[in-house]
C-alpha cells in the first residue's frame, strides 16, 4: 500500500532508484488503466518562500537581530506606531525598517524623517511581502548587530498570514475604529500572530468598540496571544510595548552565537 | 488574492520536477489543501488556470483533496474536528484549541507523461 496515494497494492511499484529526500520523495509508477505515471511529491506549496524565510531567520539570529513582521488592515496605524517606536528607541537600539506597500515610498519617507534607515518594497499588484524580497531588502539595509528590524507588511488582514518572512514574531494591529469582531472575521491572521496591538485607544470614548469583546474574540482564535493596548497619538500604553521590544532585543543579543559576536 | 502567488509557486515546483524527472506533459496535478489553510480553493483553481497556461501542465486536471481541520482541545484534552478557526470545541464548548491538522497546502503528486 502506497501511503501517499492510497491506491492499493495492485499497481506495479518501482523503488529501485535512490530517493532524493531534499526534493521530497519521488518515485514513479503506473496506475492500472491510467495514462502516464504518477510522481509522489508531497511538497509544501510555500516551500520556496519557507526556504528563504529560514535563511533570513538564520542570518538575523547570527546577527542577534530581533525581527518583527507588523500586519494589519490599511489604516490601523502601523506606520504611526513605528514612528513613535523609533522616537523612543532611537539611540538605545540600532533600528532598521522595511516598508511594504503596493505603491509610493511615503511610509519609508516617514521613517527616514524619523531618522532611521528604511527601505520601501513596492509589491505592485502583490498583496503581501514574501521572504525573498524581504531578504534582499534586509541585505541592502545597514542592519547593525543586536538591532531591531521592523517589517511593516502590506495593509491586508488575509494574505500576509500565509507568508513567513523569517521574523521572530508576527505582530497584528487592530484599531478601535474598526469592528471588534475582526479577530473572528479574519481568524488566520489573528491565529498566525503572537502579539496583538490594540491601537487608537484614545478614541474609545467616541466609538462603540467593545474592548473586552474584541479580546475575547482574539483569545478564542489564539489563546496565547499577548495584547498591548496603546495609542500612537496620545502615547498611552506605549511604554509596555517598548519594554517588550527591549526585552526581545536583549534576548536576541543573548542568543547570538558566540562566534559571530 | 495571494492565490496567484501560490499558483506561481505550484508552477515553479512542477517546472523543477520536470527538469529533474524529464517528463514532457502533466496530465493531473494533485493538491492537498486543508480546510483551515489560508486558501480560497475556487480562487486557486482560477489562478492555476492562468498560471499553468502555456506550460507543460496547461490543461491538466486538478484534483484537490480538502482534509478537514483537526485540533487538540486544551480544556478537555480531546482531539476534535474543527470546521473553522474560532469555533468552539464540539465536545466541551471551550476555545482553547490548537490546530493539529487541516492547515496544509501541498502538491501531493503529479500524473505525467
Amino acid at each position: 500500500m502506497c501511503m501517499t496515494c492510497g491506491c492499493g497494492t495492485s499497481h506495479p511499484h518501482s523503488h529501485e532508484h535512490a530517493h532524493t529526500h531534499e526534493h521530497g520523495h519521488s518515485h514513479g509508477y503506473t496506475h492500472a488503466g491510467q495514462k502516464g505515471r504518477r510522481l509522489s511529491l508531497e511538497q509544501d506549496i510555500l516551500a520556496e518562500n519557507n526556504r528563504y524565510a529560514a535563511a533570513n531567520r538564520v542570518a538575523w539570529r547570527a546577527q542577534g537581530v530581533f525581527a518583527l513582521n507588523l500586519v494589519s488592515s490599511p489604516g490601523s496605524g502601523k506606520t504611526s506606531v513605528l514612528v513613535r517606536t523609533i522616537e523612543a528607541l532611537r539611540g538605545a537600539v540600532p533600528l532598521a525598517v522595511i516598508e511594504g506597500d503596493q505603491q509610493t515610498d511615503n511610509d519609508a519617507q516617514r521613517i527616514h524623517a524619523a531618522g532611521v534607515p528604511a527601505i520601501q518594497i513596492n509589491t505592485g499588484k502583490g498583496c503581501h511581502l514574501d521572504a525573498h524580497a524581504v531578504g534582499h531588502a534586509a541585505q541592502d539595509l545597514p542592519l547593525s548587530d543586536g538591532g531591531l528590524l521592523l517589517i511593516e507588511n502590506v495593509g491586508n488582514l488575509v494574505c500576509p498570514a500565509a507568508f513567513d518572512l523569517g521574523e521572530a514574531h508576527k505582530v497584528v494591529m487592530l484599531s478601535v475604529t474598526e469592528g471588534e469582531d475582526k479577530p473572528i472575521k479574519y481568524p488566520d491572521m489573528f491565529a498566525a500572530a503572537d502579539v496583538l496591538l490594540l491601537n487608537k485607544i484614545d478614541l474609545l470614548p467616541y466609538v462603540d468598540f467593545d474592548v473586552a469583546q474584541a479580546l475575547t474574540y482574539a483569545h478564542r482564535i489564539n489563546p496565547g496571544v499577548r495584547v498591548f493596548q496603546l495609542s500612537a497619538r496620545s502615547g498611552e500604553g506605549l511604554s509596555a510595548w517598548f519594554d517588550w521590544l527591549r526585552d526581545g532585543v536583549d534576548s536576541a543579543r543573548r542568543e547570538m552565537p558566540q562566534q559571530s559576536r | 488574492m495571494h492565490e496567484m502567488a501560490l499558483a506561481e509557486s505550484i508552477r515553479d515546483l512542477i517546472d523543477a520536477q520536470a527538469a529533474r524527472e524529464g517528463f514532457r506533459r502533466v496530465c493531473t496535478v494533485e493538491l492537498e489543501i486543508g480546510r483551515l489553510a489560508i486558501v480560497d480553493v475556487p480562487a486557486l483553481r482560477f489562478a492555476l488556470d492562468i498560471a499553468l497556461r502555456d506550460t507543460i501542465a496547461g490543461g491538466a486536471e486538478l484534483v484537490i483533496d480538502e482534509p478537514s481541520g483537526q485540533a487538540l482541545c486544551m480544556q478537555c484534552s480531546n482531539s476534535v474536528e474543527l470546521a473553522q478557526r474560532g469555533d468552539a470545541c464540539p465536545d466541551c464548548g471551550g476555545y482553547q484549541l490548537t490546530v493539529t491538522d487541516g492547515d496544509q497546502m501541498r502538491v501531493s503528486g503529479l500524473v505525467v507523461e
